[in-house]
């Protein structure tokens, strides 16, 4: 069986990751989530404090100057897949880059 | 488990972000070993995939949800150091770009959410490595129990900094029960989705798995002895 090559397996997974984050994360579970639900449970949830960035376009995984709430959310999750797609690699490639200036080892 | 501002007091805060700034730093350093021609191009990737699938928030019963938190797996597609980072990026972007997690807890998320479900994913599936049988079948399996014991040590690990530096006077002993009990359930999501995952790319490609390196070398001598007794 021909194996696919890594830039197709690479294109899967960022395919994937914009399919989940816009499209399926509409469908996503709405209630709080473990840390909130005990923290109301418990009483210490009023200990939260404002975020500051809580007034951002896209605080709370939703695209502020967007009336749709299915589309804002999609876009919301798109840019953030992007934005840590974006940072992730730039990361890696500069670790990378860095390592392959030293006399190699390979 | 995003905290956000104001569960944890400042000096726990300065000191999870301390913390968690060596953390990244060292993994700065050792992530270069693990970067090769394999890993490199999927770590970004990998740092988006987990992003996307923290958004899927699934019930767990009593009106209480949960998401993936991503550490076991990033640490066995990519490797422990990289994977730190991966999800290091998450969490930053998370909490500057959509307000989930606080800023002033960014340190205290990497930290339990990153650096302990990195750790732990890794540790117990490095460990289930040596006690299964050295085959690439084994390798989600052992992926996706690691990744559902790191959610329950993260969240003890909660516990732990709210204990030192807690804002409200919780007894800690029904605080324990509730968050390990609660991410037990979250953990047996964080498993599948790690084994569905991990399992995916197990079956077309395995080199490319980190953390498969071990047991496909092992094969490759496997079959390099056998050829070489059908050859004398």
């Amino acid at each position: 069986m021909k194996r696919p090559s890594t830039k197709v397996v690479g294109l899967a997974i960022f395919v994937v990751a914009l399919f989940l984050a816009g499209v399926v994360s509409f469908y996503a579970a709405s209630s709080p989530d473990g840390l909130t639900k005990v923290s109301e449970d418990k009483g210490f949830a009023s200990s939260q404090k404002e975020h500051a960035t809580g007034e951002g376009p896209f605080a709370g995984y939703n695209s502020n100057f967007i009336d749709n709430d299915r589309l804002s959310g999609g876009v919301s999750g798109v840019v953030g897949v992007l934005t840590v797609l974006l940072l992730g690699t730039g990361l890696t490639y500069a670790v990378r880059r860095r390592r392959s200036d030293e006399p190699s080892n390979s | 488990m995003h905290v956000p501002d104001g569960f944890l007091d400042a000096p726990t805060s300065i000191a999870t972000g301390a913390a968690a700034a060596v953390v990244v730093g060292v993994s700065l350093r050792r992530a270069r070993t693990e970067l090769d021609d394999r890993t490199a191009p999927l770590a970004g990737l990998v740092a988006a995939f987990v992003f996307a699938t923290q958004m899927l928030t699934f019930p767990i019963g009593a009106g209480t949800s949960g998401h993936l938190l991503g550490g076991a797996i990033a640490a066995v597609l990519v490797g422990p150091w990289t994977g730190t980072l991966c999800v290091s990026v998450v969490f930053l972007v998370q909490s500057l770009l959509f307000a989930d997690g606080g800023i002033t807890a960014l340190g205290t998320n990497i930290i339990l959410m990153g650096v302990v479900t990195c750790a732990v994913g890794w540790f117990v599936f490095r460990g289930l490595q040596r006690v299964l049988p050295k085959t690439a079948a084994m390798v989600p399996i052992a992926a996706g129990i690691g990744a559902f014991v790191s959610v329950p040590v993260a969240s003890l690990a909660f516990v732990g900094l709210y204990a030192v530096g807690g804002t409200v006077d919780i007894p800690l002993g029904s605080l324990t029960t509730a968050m390990v009990g609660v991410h037990l359930l979250i953990g047996i999501g964080e498993g599948v989705i790690t084994f569905l995952a991990v399992g995916s790319i197990m079956a077309v490609r395995p080199d490319l798995v980190y953390g498969a390196r071990s047991v496909l070398a092992a094969r490759e001598l496997e079959i390099r002895t056998s050829s070489a007794q059908a050859l004398a």
